[in-house]
Parts: C-alpha cells; sequence; structure tokens
C-alpha cells in the first residue's frame, strides 16, 4: 500500500513517519508538499508532527487553508484512512476533521518523554492490530496538547466511542498524576465519527524500532497496513 | 580562526578620501577601538576611514570576531588528522565517519545575550549554531548544551535557569532538531554570568561540503532570509566588553529568534546546494553582512561588492552603517554560479522565501558598500579578517593559585557522616537529574537518538549504516579554578571517557572557551594555561580541534567566571548495536571499577556542598593511563563483554554506582577498599566521594569478567571487582565497614526531583 506524508512548510516529523513507513514496514512512502493538490494516488494519509507555519496564529490554523488540505479532506469523506499525529492532530481539528481544540498544557511547558498510552477502541484503521486495552509506550514531544472540547462534545465522543487513546500510568489506569498535559478525560486521541479520521498527540512513528526505545507505536502503522490488506482480499 | 593571508595595503579611494573625517577620540571609544588600533586602521586603508568603515572594523576587531587575544594560543591547538575533513577556520569542523560521509559539528556560546534576555538569548543561540551547520551542506541531526548559572537557591539564577531552558527548547523543539545530551552546572560563580555554549551535529556527504567562500569574478551573490531590522547592532562588541549596572540598557543589541524562518532557510539551503548552483554560502551572524561579505571575500581570495539598498528591510530609513552591521537573525548570504540564478531562485520560492541579488563577486580583494550606486564603503576584506590586532597579552599567575590548592583539613569543620553526606549529594542540583530541563527539549525527533538526555554521552546513529555517533560537553569548572591546565586537560579526558563509556572512538573535538577579561593578566594567565592543558590533552589522546568558539569578559562588576573551558567530543560507534549507556542490564552482573581511586577530595562536590570549600588540589591525571582505559572500555563494548559503562565524576564512586541503579530495577551491594592521603574521620568519605580522574564503573556477566580483567591487565589499567547488581536497595561498604545503606527507590527520588522541587519552591 501507499502512504503519503503531507509536509506543510514548519513540519519536522514529516521524515519521522516517512521513513516508518516507507522503510521501517518497507510499504510505499511519499512526501507530498502542501501546495499540491492531489494525494498522490495513496491509500492512507498522514498529517505529520511539527510547527506548521511557526504555529505562529494558532496550532494548525494557517495550515488548514494549504491547498493539499482540500484533497485531504475529500479523501478522509471518501472513507480514507487519515491519520494526525501530535502538529497533525492540531491541524485535523482546526479542518474541522475532528471536533474540539487544542490550549497550553497545563504545566506551560514542553514536555517530552514517553508515556504509556491506553487503546481505548481497535475498530479504527490505526488500531486494527491491537488488543484491546494493549498499552503503548510512545513519546509525547509537544507544548499545546491539552485537548479541550465543550462538555457535550466530549460525552458524544465517550458515548460514541470515539476516544481512541488515553493517557495512563504503568497499570493502564488513567489519572491526574499519569496525565502529561490536562486533556479532558485523559485524552491522547479522538477519532471522527466515521472511524476513518484519527489524530493523537503521542508519536507512534517515533516509536517504531526496539533501538528507539520503543517499538509499540509500529502497531499503530501495521493497523492500517493490515486494514488495507484485508480489503484487498474481500 | 583564520590563517593569516598576505596583504597589500589597498589605493586610496578618491571619492571617499574627500570627505572630511568625522573620527575623534569619542567615536572611537564609542566603537571599542583603542589609539594603536586606529593607527593600525589608517595603516590598512591609507587614509581615515568613514564612520561606516569605521564600523565594519570595530565589529570584525571585537575580541568576538577576530579572536585578537587568543589567536596566539589558538594556534598552538592540533588540528589535524586523518579524519578530519575541515579543521577551524570554516563555519564548522567535519571528521570523516566512513562511506564517504562526515560528521560536521561546532560549539557557540551565547553567554551575554542570555544574561540580558535568557530566552531570546538562548534561543538566538542555537539558531546561530544551527546555521553554522547547514551552511556547510551538512543536515544538522542533534544539538548539546552545557550550561552554567548561579546557585539555583537563589531566585536570580532560578529565573535565567528558567527562561535559557525555554529558549534553548522553543527553538530546537520548534525546528525539529533533537537535544541529545548535556551538562548543567550551578555555581556562584556564574550568577552574573551564566553560560550558554550550544553544540550543533549534523551529517553530509564528503563530497557535497560546501565552504564559505566567494569565487569567481562577476558571480551574483544572493540575501535570502529574514529581512534586516535593526536588532543587534554592535552584539558582537557587546560580547567583548565586561557587564556592570548598566548592561540591562544593552537589551536592544539581543536579537529576537524565528525558528519557523530559519526552518524554512535550513531546509531551502540544503536542497539549493544539492542543485550544485551555490558556489559559497555563510550565514550573517555576529557583525552580521559585514562579516559574511568580508570573510567570504578573504577566504575567496575575492572581493565582493553590495548595493545596501537592495538588502530586504524591516524598518524604513535605515542607513547603510545599521544594515551593514545589524545582527537580525536568520539570515543568509550567497554566491551563485553565473548563469544559473534561476535554479536558485525556484527553489527559494517553493519555500516562499524571496532570494535577493544584493551585489557580484569581483576581483579586487575589496568589500565595496554601494548605497544607490554611490560609493558609502570601501575596504580591503583581508584588512577586516585577518590583518586586525593580534595581542601577545601579558599573564601572570593569581597570587591566589598556589594558596587556593592548599586543602586543610582543620579548617572545614568535622566530617559528616557518609550516609547523611550522599543524601545531600545526590539532591546537589549540579549531581541532581536534569530531567527538569532536558523534558522541555524534544529528544525523539528524527528517529536517530538512541541514548537519551540523562544518559551521559548522547547517542544518534547514522541511517543506512550500522554507525551511530556519541557526542559529549564536559567542563569541571572548580578544576579549572584550582588548576586551569590540568582542569583543561580533564575536561578533554571527561568528555573524550564519556564518548568511549558508548563503545565509540573519539574522532575529534571543538572548544568554547569561557572565560574573564583577558586585559587582566591574571586572567591571560587562566586562558593560555587552559589552552595549553587542552592542546597537550588532545595531542597525547589523538583528538583534533576542528573549531570552536572563545567568549571573553565574562566577568560583572569586575568579578570573573571560573575558567570554563567546555569540550565537545564527537566518537563513532561502529556497531549501533552494540552500544551501552550508564543503566544496569541485569540482575547478578558483576560490577567493576577501571582506573586507581585515590580518594582525592580537591575540587570535589562533597567539599563544596558539605564543607562549603572550593579548594585542593585538582585531580591527578597520567594521560597514558587515560587513553589505555578508554581502549579498554571501547574494547569491551565492541566485543560486548559489558553491560554498562559509567564514568565517574562528581560526587565520585557512590553517586557513580548510584546512577548506574537509576532508571532501572536494580540495586547494587558493593565493598570498596578505602584509599586516600587524608585524615582518618575524612577517609571513608574521601573514598566515596573522591573524584579521582580516569575511572569508569563498569557491568558484566559472571563469565565475562575474567576476560575483562584480562583486557585492562594487559593495557595496565588497575581493575576490580567491588560489587554485585540486584536487590532494591543501595549497599555500600568501605573495606568490609557499613557507609551507606538506602532503599534505591528513596535515593533515585530524591535526585529525580531535587531541581524540580527547589523551581517550585521559588515560586
Amino acid at each position: 500500500m501507499k502512504f503519503a506524508v503531507v509536509v506543510f512548510p514548519g513540519s519536522n516529523s514529516d521524515r519521522d513517519a516517512w521513513y516508518a513507513a516507507g522503510h521501517v514496514l518497507g510499504e510505499r512512502a511519499e512526501r507530498v508538499w502542501h501546495k499540491d493538490t492531489d494525494l498522490a494516488g495513496a491509500d492512507a494519509v498522514i498529517l505529520p508532527g511539527g510547527f506548521a507555519h511557526g504555529d505562529y496564529l494558532r496550532t494548525g490554523a494557517i495550515a488548514r487553508f494549504s491547498p493539499i488540505m482540500a484533497a485531504v479532506t475529500r479523501f478522509a469523506e471518501r472513507g480514507g484512512p487519515v491519520l494526525g499525529i501530535c502538529n497533525g492532530f492540531q491541524i485535523l481539528l482546526e479542518a474541522g476533521l475532528l471536533p474540539g481544540a487544542m490550549v497550553r498544557n497545563t504545566g506551560i511547558k514542553f514536555v517530552s518523554r514517553m508515556v504509556p498510552v491506553r487503546v481505548e477502541q481497535s475498530d479504527t484503521p490505526f488500531t486494527r492490530a491491537c488488543s484491546p486495552a494493549q498499552i503503548l509506550h510512545l513519546p509525547i514531544a509537544h507544548g499545546e496538547g491539552n485537548y479541550f472540547a465543550a462538555p457535550e462534545v466530549v460525552a458524544d465522543l465517550e458515548a460514541n466511542q470515539q476516544v481512541v487513546f488515553r493517557y495512563t500510568d504503568q497499570a493502564g489506569n488513567p489519572s491526574e498524576d499519569a496525565n502529561p498535559n490536562g486533556s479532558v478525560n485523559h485524552i491522547a486521541g479522538i477519532c471522527n465519527r466515521a472511524r476513518n479520521v484519527v489524530g493523537l498527540m503521542p508519536h507512534p512513528e517515533r516509536a517504531c524500532e526496539p533501538a528507539l526505545g520503543s517499538a509499540d507505536g509500529r502497531v499503530v502503522l501495521e493497523s492500517v497496513v493490515k486494514e488495507f490488506a484485508d480489503r484487498a482480499h474481500a | 580562526m583564520h590563517n593569516p593571508r598576505p596583504f597589500t595595503a589597498g589605493q586610496p579611494s578618491a571619492a571617499l578620501d574627500a570627505v572630511p573625517s568625522p573620527i575623534d577620540a569619542a567615536v572611537l571609544e564609542r566603537h571599542g577601538i583603542k589609539p594603536d588600533e586606529y593607527d593600525r586602521i589608517l595603516e590598512l586603508m591609507g587614509r581615515a576611514p568613514n564612520l561606516l568603515e569605521l564600523g565594519m572594523f570595530s565589529v570584525m576587531w571585537s575580541e568576538h570576531c577576530s579572536y585578537k587575544s587568543s589567536r596566539v594560543h589558538l594556534e598552538t591547538l592540533p588540528t589535524t588528522g586523518p579524519r578530519v575533513v575541515q579543521g577551524p577556520g570554516e563555519n564548522a569542523g567535519a571528521v570523516d565517519i566512513g562511506d564517504d560521509m562526515c560528521a560536521v559539528f561546532k560549539i557557540e556560546s551565547h553567554n551575554h545575550p542570555s544574561f540580558i534576555e535568557p530566552y531570546q538569548g538562548a534561543a538566538t543561540g542555537v539558531g546561530g549554531i544551527i546555521r553554522d551547520i547547514f551552511t556547510m551542506g551538512a543536515r544538522p541531526i542533534a544539538l548539546l548544551n552545557a550550561l552554567r548559572f548561579g546557585s539555583l537557591e537563589t531566585p536570580g539564577a532560578r529565573r535565567i535557569f528558567e527562561g535559557v531552558v525555554a529558549g534553548v527548547g522553543g527553538y530546537g523543539n520548534s525546528i525539529g532538531i533533537p537535544t541529545i545530551a548535556g551538562e548543567i552546572y550551578f555555581d556562584p560563580t556564574y550568577a552574573g554570568n551564566p553560560l550558554v555554549n550550544v553544540l550543533c551535529l549534523g551529517l553530509a556527504r564528503t563530497d557535497e561540503i560546501v565552504k564559505g567562500a566567494a569565487k569567481g569574478e562577476g558571480n551574483p551573490v544572493f540575501y535570502v532570509g529574514a529581512k534586516t531590522g535593526r536588532d543587534g547592532i554592535h552584539g558582537a562588541t557587546m560580547a567583548s566588553a565586561e557587564f556592570d549596572d548598566k548592561s540591562a540598557e544593552k537589551r536592544p543589541a539581543v536579537q529576537v529568534g524565528d525558528p519557523f524562518m530559519e526552518k524554512l532557510l535550513m531546509e531551502a539551503c540544503l536542497e539549493v546546494m544539492r542543485t550544485g548552483a551555490v558556489v559559497g554560502i555563510q550565514d550573517m551572524g555576529a557583525a552580521g553582512l559585514t562579516c559574511a561579505t568580508s570573510e567570504m571575500s578573504s577566504r575567496g581570495g575575492t572581493g565582493m561588492e553590495v548595493d545596501v539598498t537592495r538588502v530586504p528591510q524591516r524598518e524604513s530609513g535605515m542607513i547603510p552603517y545599521e544594515i551593514m552591521l545589524s545582527e537580525s537573525q536568520e539570515r543568509m548570504l550567497l554566491v551563485v554560479e553565473n548563469g544559473r540564478e534561476r535554479e536558485v531562485a525556484e527553489v527559494f520560492e517553493k519555500w516562499d522565501l524571496h532570494a535577493e541579488k544584493i551585489g557580484t563577486v569581483t576581483a579586487t580583494g575589496r568589500v565595496r558598500v554601494f548605497e544607490r550606486g554611490i560609493l558609502v564603503a570601501d575596504v580591503p576584506a583581508p584588512a577586516l579578517t585577518d590583518e586586525g590586532p593580534v595581542y601577545r597579552r601579558p599573564m601572570k599567575e593569581p597570587e591566589w593559585q598556589q594558596r587556593v590548592q592548599q586543602l586543610s583539613f582543620d579548617a572545614i569543620g568535622r566530617a559528616v557522616a557518609s550516609g547523611e553526606a550522599f543524601e545531600a549529594l545526590i539532591a546537589s542540583p549540579v549531581i541532581a537529574s536534569k530531567r527538569w530541563a532536558y523534558r522541555q527539549y524534544d529528544h525523539t525527533v528524527g528517529t536517530n537518538t538512541i541514548a537519551f538526555p540523562g544518559a551521559s554521552a548522547g547517542v544518534t546513529r547514522v541511517k543506512g549504516t550500522t554507525r551511530a555517533l556519541a557526542v559529549s560537553v564536559d567542563c569541571n569548572g572548580r578544576f579549572c579554578y584550582l588548576d586551569p591546565y590540568r582542569g583543561a586537560m580533564l575536561a578533554v579526558t571527561e568528555s573524550a571517557r564519556n564518548v568511549a563509556c558508548t563503545g565509540a572512538e573519539p574522532l575529534g573535538a571543538t572548544n568554547n572557551l569561557n572565560f574573564g577579561n583577558p586585559e587582566r593578566p591574571e586572567i591571560m594567565w587562566q586562558l593560555a594555561e587552559a589552552i595549553r592543558g587542552i592542546g597537550d590533552a588532545c595531542r597525547f589522546l589523538e583528538i583534533p580541534i576542528t573549531g570552536g568558539n572563545v567568549s571573553l569578559y565574562n566577568e560583572t562588576d569586575g568579578e570573573a567566571i571560573y575558567p570554563t573551558p567546555v569540550i565537545g567530543v564527537v566518537g563513532l560507534i561502529e556497531d549501533a548495536a552494540r552500544t551501552v549507556t550508564r543503566r544496569f542490564r541485569s540482575e547478578g552482573a558483576q560490577v567493576l571499577v577501571l582506573g586507581e581511586s585515590r580518594g582525592e577530595l580537591g575540587g570535589s562536590e562533597y567539599l563544596a556542598r558539605l564543607h562549603d570549600t572550593v579548594a585542593g588540589p585538582a585531580p591527578q591525571l597520567d594521560l597514558a593511563g587515560e587513553r589505555a582505559l578508554q581502549q579498554v572500555v571501547i574494547r569491551a563494548v565492541r566485543e560486548g563483554l559489558i553491560e554498562s559503562a559509567h564514568d565517574c565524576a562528581e560526587g565520585g564512586l557512590a553517586v557513580t554506582l548510584a546512577e548506574c541503579c537509576f532508571d532501572t530495577p536494580f540495586g547494587v551491594v558493593a565493598d570498596i577498599a578505602s584509599a586516600g592521603e587524608v585524615p582518618l574521620e575524612f577517609r571513608v568519605n574521601a573514598t566515596l566521594f573522591g573524584e579521582s580522574a580516569s575511572r569508569v564503573v563498569i557491568a558484566a556477566r559472571p563469565e565475562h569478567v575474567e576476560k575483562v580483567e584480562q583486557l585492562a591487565r594487559a593495557a595496565g589499567v588497575p581493575v576490580q571487582v567491588i560489587g554485585t547488581t540486584g536487590g532494591a536497595r543501595l549497599t555500600f561498604t568501605v573495606d568490609g565497614g557499613a557507609a551507606i545503606d538506602v532503599a534505591v527507590m528513596d535515593a533515585e527520588t530524591r535526585w529525580a526531583t531535587a531541581i524540580e522541587t527547589l523551581m517550585k519552591a521559588g515560586r
């Protein structure tokens, strides 16, 4: 299958996603410039981490107007799998492909460390290969990863089982202490109603090889590969 | 660090000669130019300079740009070797790492700006050194930093620490270059003069390295990046003076960083260099456009003509003086092959950057500046870059030097109980975990970091190969204060040892010399002694210095910092799968000490923290023994004989052993043979906390111990099995007598949270 990794000016994890999909998993992967208008025939799209446009207005606020975003939106509406990682998640929120917003971490400071994350739903294209309630150790690196939404939106997300990843302690229990940024309901990642668009703050693409301290993130990318293979056989 | 080139005085320019000189003593003083220096300018110019020309001399002849006090000493450093691809004199140094690739690296300071405006000072320091690396055609892959602050128990130091760490993170995180290691010290000596030294490491194909030389008469000169503003004018001159109570007024000389602009510039420049159309490139850092035009001309043996009206400007009404001296960040100067302008422009346009042609390379050997076609400055390029003053400043050993090397145990009070001393030392900000800082730095971006911050040396793998690079920055300023010659040697050996502990062979080094006012003979003596020490150690260990930075005038109100020559060493790991860190990896492993423990307390953290004393001789150093030790460690790691290796530094063996347990599920039981020529009541503490150099704590599975011992003995390196990993406690005895016995978890919590506790308490 083929991954498209969108490169915005200021993206800095585009190579990481491209390397994980293209070299670690051995799939086809292409970096697509934000001024392009088509996704080069990709079967899955990744919006990578970074500081698109410097994040100077609001994280992701300018990137949503990039020409490529029309193609990403069409691709998502047709049910194509889209993964937004960190800044990519923020862009999906700004583009309205996912509900809610990001605000400054409660501790104010940028937070960079490995955290345990519990997989809440294994019926999205990016968690299909996960076991229920699997704990993944993934790095986070963000200043604005405090997920926020109106109470009724959060209630809706929970009711529709759209919370895909949650921060927990090592034993898999969510708690204030285990929440690195103050996210409401300890949310680390969510999906849309149709479940094909997933956004998360932790970086699975930076945790695909044991040498990097964790290979737990590999299952996220493998899930979409598996889904693609299953669909091809169906 | 340039090599002087022959220079013949140029012909005076008739047009400029006609204008009466506006220069008097007050103007010279404002520009920091001494009367004899002005005489030299007159001689080199063949006429009186105008104000713009004087300004150009002022910044280029500043200590920061000209190394006028340090140059004669720096020239004694070893800079060549079989691995050296690029030595001092370019934007950064480079060493061969095999497969036609090289590691490009350099360290640079931003001390003065960081004192005045901690966040922006540190951020622009990071931005500056990153530009030096990608300017060489190398993709930056890692950052390290060496930071120094006053005592963390004071609000002033906490404020600067907080701002500097946020600034380092703010820039590096945004541009997406991981910060993989570093070191931080807190000491009252840095209260009025914090140090911010940043090292950047990049990777390049050896045949794609681009240099900062302007070549080819008629080739166009392009300006690209941020617009020029009035910020940072005379920043280089500011960095070449002492601080006093007026320093806060110098805030406009600190620039504001824009990491997004730099990210665009970096990607665009790397892409444009791949076209092959770039003849030479240089960033505009200290001394801005003046430095870039004159250095590129000098290196190329050419000249340059530029028109300042073509320089993109952020503010209106800027005069040539301001444009030529501005230190606005994120700007590059490129010389492009004539006829290939379109290729270059297209790449920059892709990144929404605009490359503006501001001039042309000439064969005149002169930098000629025009404003709307009218000549406003005309200076021989080498006069600015190579013909500046070179001082052999007077040197004198400080009268207190011998005295501070005496350690009187009668004067420091009773020995502190070992358990109590241990608890205090692991919570000392100098020794405690620096996670409060490095958790604000993205260290995973790039997916190359295989030894994270907190592991000692940083290790970054080289994709597409089995190799990895290890990098460490080190300097114990206390040792350098007690003995600048030996202290500097100890900085070199510690940095190299940290690299060796990962299994890497040291390939090259970069130095950042942070000292006080060189016009004082005592400071000049410290500087000269430290450079002599670096040279002797690097020559013996065969680690060439490929570049560096000198930061002088680190004084506030006449108080100089400890001499602090920070050494960054880059080493090569052949098999990245075989590297080790400080952390124990298994239960029941044997713990060994390589090297000799002499129970030396001089300059130790134990004396500073528990007896409020900085005195004594710096630890002894035997360079032959050091080299043998490093070779044994490298070989043991490469042959897979050991599971961990950790350099023994601040806090001695007790702290080193504890650190081997932290971030692991293991404890350790160890018995240490007593050492130290100290009064009996201090003997246990000297054994546990003494900071003898050239020691490494390693752990090996029992079946490998004999092999390790054989390796060490064959190399003449003392080796001793002192304990076993396992359990949940740190249990240390000295000659079989109880000394320290604590739960690892308790010790680790104190160590891990000490700095954040101090930072929270200060709010």
